[in-house]
């Protein structure tokens, strides 16, 4: 565990969560999201725990993103709030 | 939803990579036991290879390859494998899932008939999660509706 490492990757996080939250168009917010997932594997590799890491590099890099982009494909691209 | 796109690079990258995809997906759920992965991450991985087919090929060439009845097959199979050892287990006289029971079928050592019990249930798992994954993907970009009616 390095902790310079993890406040880094911790940013990235933090930079990444909010900017999925504020972005209007919703395919950027989506492809934002899957960044976020994919340092949050980043933290959880680094912290030991690689099966959690993979499961999240599959699940939420992976599957995750290409389910919401298809419901933003079924639905209207751009967010009202 | 998913329409075809004439891209000679994404084609043949799917092309090239599917099969390998699934040869890892099935290593994962192989050495589950062994080292990180698992059941879960290698039917993910599985799936991710239906998917990659959906979104380059379209939903069309996909459902021909694995068809929404083949997927239901698969997943009622995964739930099969997976309870069905819990359940043997049962009938031996143990708990649920008590895979150190599988001695008496299995002409093996009890730390053998766990390692083989639990590549069992991972398989099943596998089976379930690809299974379920892929329709998820197929319900998602119908909208729900049966072939017939999109």
């Amino acid at each position: 565990m390095i902790l310079p490492l993890d406040l880094i990757l911790l940013l990235f996080v933090v930079i990444t969560g909010i900017a999925a939250l504020q972005i209007k168009d919703l395919l950027g917010a989506t492809i934002i999201l899957g960044s976020f997932s994919f340092f949050m594997c980043l933290i959880y590799t680094e912290m030991g725990a690689v099966d959690v890491a993979f499961t999240e590099a599959c699940v939420g890099a992976g599957v995750g993103t290409v389910l919401f982009i298809a419901a933003v494909h079924k639905t209207k691209r751009r967010s009202k709030d | 939803m998913i329409i075809t796109y004439e891209d000679i690079i994404i084609k043949t990258l799917t092309r090239v990579l599917a099969p390998f995809l699934q040869l890892y997906a099935l290593y994962v759920i192989a050495h589950g036991h062994y080292s990180p992965g698992g059941g879960f991450q290698g039917g993910v991985i599985l799936a991710a290879s239906f998917i990659l087919m959906v979104i380059s090929f379209g939903l069309d060439t996909a459902r021909r390859r694995l068809s929404e009845k083949a997927d239901i097959i698969f997943l009622c199979l995964g739930l099969l494998i997976y309870s069905g050892t819990g359940a043997l287990c049962l009938a031996l006289g143990g708990n649920f899932l008590d895979y150190s029971q599988l001695v008496k079928v299995f002409p093996v050592t009890v730390a053998k008939a766990r390692a083989l019990g639990i590549l069992f249930v991972e398989t099943g798992v596998g089976f379930g999660v690809m299974a379920v994954m892929t329709s998820l993907v197929y319900d998602i970009s119908t909208g729900g509706l049966p072939p017939e009616r999109e």
